[in-house]
């Protein structure tokens, strides 16, 4: 809000108009927040985490109990502690300078691409659905399903490959769409709140997919009783963009031109235009023209597709053994904190993603070779999305000019 | 009690919204801030009820400097505030109200209302205020409220008393009463402090004037002054405050309706069978005091409400039952009441606002895609033809002056072609410069042959514009009346009185 608005909301103490419900006051909070508070909760999230793995580290804690007789030793195990996590951190995310060729060298940052891929597009569709004011937490449920859309036409085709991807991916979009859309229409007729159905959809999709992975005659994988699909037919896998000696495939090429898409969709189409205007003030969106019910079924049709992609690209291009009820591996849910550290901005998502994709490709190596649990990657996850939705709290630790206009 | 205001001032990042202010208000006196939204009125008050810190400057109470780190501290110093917006509980009785925050209790706890209500009793035959403590906030008029508010402070033994813009909701009726009631105040010994920017009301009641102008202090005047002085001193230049205009070129009857009705989904009827007609290059104003109706015929109109029967034909074309959308793209020109909720995305920029209801079709769209050149040079032109003060077409409309998100709003419905205007309270928290400029254009548009159903609760506005009047009560129509009918009988009609009552 603006000094000029000040002077006239301001009789009351609460100075909030309480118009448009409380999730988005608070998505509008995080999305008009600037930059810095982006970079400083990071930064702030990476101290707490160095004080948590400094007081799990065995040898912090040995050198602690003598701190007062030596404090050398205990300043010293901390920055071993520290440093070497975060050292075995980027080692494992950006480069390695141990290994013996430049191919191996690089290879952390190959993986870390592989991996932000699918949180890049689910960000994405997680995050166009910010833009019109909805929170859409069935991120799961639309990359389950369009995963098995993809992946049945995976296995149980057998066409050239230029056909057969194309096809694939088709069919787990048109899924995902038509899930998320699902969610939206619910919305728009009924007025069912979209979290709601969002989290009940997840339920849904996932006991399908359980069931349809258990039963012959659905997708389950010919002699097998496991409840896991057939692996994908050569034809259908997406390509190694970086030759074989990488894990890296086509996905990431995919989630790029998405953030291109998506950038497009927001900035220069209508449908981006009254996208944005339902989500910052869906009255004045009403009162204008435009059907609010039919934005949001026409949003979350494209948050459900773009999620979808995520859930494509696991299927078809990382795990490609077989469709199975956990392919999701957490992403839907990783994507609402990409969406809310990008600011629901497609470059914002694009560099969220790489973060946490490389939050993910080091996380391991943090494991391995420090023995620190990569449940503290999660932690400091959890704390940069915490920081984020607390500007206040952020503004106070670093000493920034409170914002009292606001 | 006898306030000092030192040199206040307040800065919202690089806005200076009160500039070294300093004022002194004494026991017995009704002192007027007078000057317009933004001038920084009502900044002024909140430091004082300690809802803001002022950056410099002090506050002093009978010669004794204090700070206030909330509004408690303020009340507790014998500061009582009554604001535009009613803080009161609906579903609470009147002295349930008065004694929240402040409730007495006997043993362990044990809440005292029958102190509460004795309370009530005593300062309602104080001041003859005529209030039961035992009614309902919900089914009192907004008069007898505001007096609940009035009560609350007091209770409080609110020595001075600040009335932010208390006049905005009132009839012309209960405003004169709540002149009467100040009046009063002000024997009993009370300082008041009084904001407003509706002259008239000023000349009336006022000891003393202060204007403020953009955070200052532009001069103080004496109730004397001529409502043409007050008004450039407000405003800084000459204004014309009178609305020229020629007797309308009478066209066919271009709007219709017939037999309205509008229910909301709690089934209580909020227009109730009403029929009239809007003919071509005429004003027809809906007088009336806000909540009888007026929000929801407009809303019919624009198809914004759900639940309408009867019938709203626009040259022959029944609108009832059509999109919102559909009915845009009928020519109809709608600025809403409430332009923060209806009119803008305050976090769009000006040009973005400027597209909102034609984010259809040309000439700004073409195959799903914006042509941001076009809007860009329409929206540089529009700046320029509305008067629009910004930085530039990329301001947010959120950083606007109420008069200028106005006239971003006036000049997106005016920029196209229409067969029928709805301009809903268009003036609403604007400034007088502003309004000047928005009262030309509406009536520019009725001279080109558009006919405008024009609502608004300032019997001024109404009269100016009118070429008719319809006044609304309870959702019906009191009947329909020349723009010279007296405003007294105009005050009465509002209140429900038909006219043969009164001009007999």
């Amino acid at each position: 809000m603006s000094d000029m608005t000040a002077n006239e909301v301001v009789e009351a103490p609460a100075p909030e108009p309480p118009q448009p419900g409380r999730t988005h006051s608070v998505l509008y909070r995080i999305a008009a927040g600037n930059a810095l508070s982006g970079v400083l909760a990071v930064v702030l999230a990476f101290l707490v985490g160095s004080v948590m793995i400094a007081a799990t580290d065995p040898a912090v804690r040995e050198t602690a109990g003598y701190f007062f007789a030596r404090p050398s030793d205990f300043f010293g195990a901390l920055g071993m502690a520290v440093g070497g996590a975060y050292e075995a951190m980027f080692r494992g995310a950006v480069f390695n300078a141990r290994a013996d060729t430049l191919a191996g060298q690089v290879r952390p940052l190959t993986e870390t691409l592989k991996y932000a891929a699918p949180l890049i597009l689910a960000g994405l569709g997680v995050g166009v659905g910010f833009r019109a004011g909805l929170f859409n937490i069935g991120g799961r449920g639309q990359m389950l399903l369009a995963g098995a859309a993809a992946g049945w036409v995976g296995f149980a085709f057998d066409l050239p490959a230029i056909v057969h991807i194309p096809l694939a991916i088709l069919a787990g979009i048109a899924v995902g769409a038509l899930w998320g859309a699902l969610a939206g229409v619910l919305k728009a007729r009924t007025g069912a709140h979209e979290v709601i159905v969002t989290i009940m959809l997840n339920y849904v999709a996932y006991y399908l997919l359980l069931y349809a992975l258990s039963r012959k005659f659905l997708l389950q994988a010919p002699g097998s009783s496991n409840p896991q699909s057939a692996p994908m037919a050569q034809s259908a896998i997406l390509p190694k963009i970086l030759g074989d000696q990488y894990n890296l495939h086509l996905g990431l090429l995919l989630a790029l031109v998405a953030v291109a898409a998506v950038w497009w969709l927001l900035n220069r189409s209508t449908l981006g235009y009254r996208i944005r205007a339902v989500g910052l003030n869906p009255h004045a969106a009403r009162a204008a023209g435009v059907s609010v019910g039919r934005t949001y079924t026409q949003v979350m049709a494209i948050a459900g597709g773009l999620v979808g992609l995520a859930g494509i690209n696991q299927v078809l291009g990382t795990v490609t053994s077989g469709i199975t009820a956990d392919l999701d591996a957490g992403i839907g849910f990783d994507a609402i904190t990409v969406a809310l550290l990008g600011r629901s901005r497609p470059v914002g998502i694009l560099l969220a993603g790489l973060l946490f994709g490389a939050f993910k490709a080091g996380g391991f190596t943090m494991q391995t070779s420090q023995d620190i649990s990569v449940d503290l990657v999660l932690v400091v996850q959890s704390l940069i999305v915490l920081f984020l939705a607390a500007p206040p709290l952020v503004r106070a630790i670093f000493r920034l000019p409170r914002k009292e206009a606001m | 009690m006898r306030l000092v205001l030192r040199g206040i001032t307040k800065r919202f990042g690089a806005t200076v919204a009160s500039d070294g202010i300093s004022l002194t208000v004494e026991p017995g006196e009704i002192h007027c801030l007078l000057g317009e939204n933004g001038a920084g009125k009502s900044t002024l008050m909140n430091v004082l009820y300690g809802l803001y810190h002022a950056d410099s400057g002090d506050i002093e109470i009978d010669g004794e400097v204090r700070r206030f780190s909330g509004p408690g501290d303020a009340m507790a110093a014998g500061i009582g505030m009554v604001h535009q917006h009613f803080m009161l509980i609906g579903v609470f009785t009147v002295a349930e109200n008065v004694m929240l925050g402040n409730e007495p209790t006997g043993f362990a706890g044990r809440l005292d209302l029958d102190a509460a209500r004795a309370r009530v009793t005593e300062i309602s035959a104080r001041f003859g205020f005529n209030v039961d403590p035992d009614a309902l906030i919900e089914d009192l008029p907004v008069g007898v409220q505001q007096r609940v508010e009035i009560i609350k402070a007091l209770s409080r033994d609110a020595e001075l008393l600040v009335f932010d813009e208390p006049t905005a909701v009132l009839t012309p009726q209960e405003t004169d009463e709540l002149m009467e009631i100040m009046r009063q105040l002000k024997a009993s010994g009370k300082a008041i402090v009084f904001i407003t920017h509706k002259l008239r009301e000023v000349r009336e009641v006022a000891d003393r004037i202060t204007v403020i102008r953009l955070g200052k202090v532009v001069g103080e005047a004496a109730p004397t002054a001529s409502n043409a002085e007050l008004a450039s001193m407000m405003v800084g230049r000459p204004v014309e405050l009178v609305v020229s205009k020629s007797a309308p070129r009478l066209g066919d009857e271009a709007l219709v309706v017939d037999d309205l009705r509008v229910v909301d989904a709690t089934g209580h009827v909020h227009v109730d069978g009403i029929s009239f007609s809007v003919r071509a290059g005429e004003v027809l104003a809906v007088a009336g005091v806000q909540g009888n109706g007026q929000t929801e015929l407009t809303e019919a109109i624009l198809g914004l409400q759900d639940r309408v029967s009867g019938s709203i034909r626009l040259h022959g074309t029944e609108l009832v039952g059509r999109s919102v959308r559909a009915i845009l793209e009928s020519e109809v020109g709608f600025i809403p009441e409430d332009r923060q909720v209806d009119g803008l995305v305050p976090a769009f920029t000006i040009a973005e606002n400027l597209m909102l209801n034609r984010s259809f079709s040309s000439p700004f769209v073409k195959n799903g895609v914006v042509l941001i050149g076009a809007l860009r040079d329409f929206a540089e032109t529009t700046m320029t033809a509305y008067d629009i003060r910004a930085r530039d077409i990329d301001t947010l409309a959120g950083n606007l002056s109420g008069g200028n998100q106005q006239k971003v709003v006036v000049a997106r419905e005016l920029s196209r072609d229409l067969k029928l205007l709805v301009a809903a309270q268009p003036t609403r928290g604007v400034d007088v410069g502003s309004i000047e400029f928005i009262h030309k254009q509406i009536v520019a548009a009725r001279d080109s042959g558009v006919p405008v159903l024009l609502v608004s609760t300032e019997l001024d506005e109404v009269v100016a514009l009118a070429d008719r009047i319809m006044v609304l009560y309870r959702g019906r129509v009191v009947a329909i009346v020349p723009p010279d009918t007296p405003r007294e009988t105009l005050g009465l009609m509002m209140t429900g009185d038909r006219p043969e009552d009164v001009v007999a």
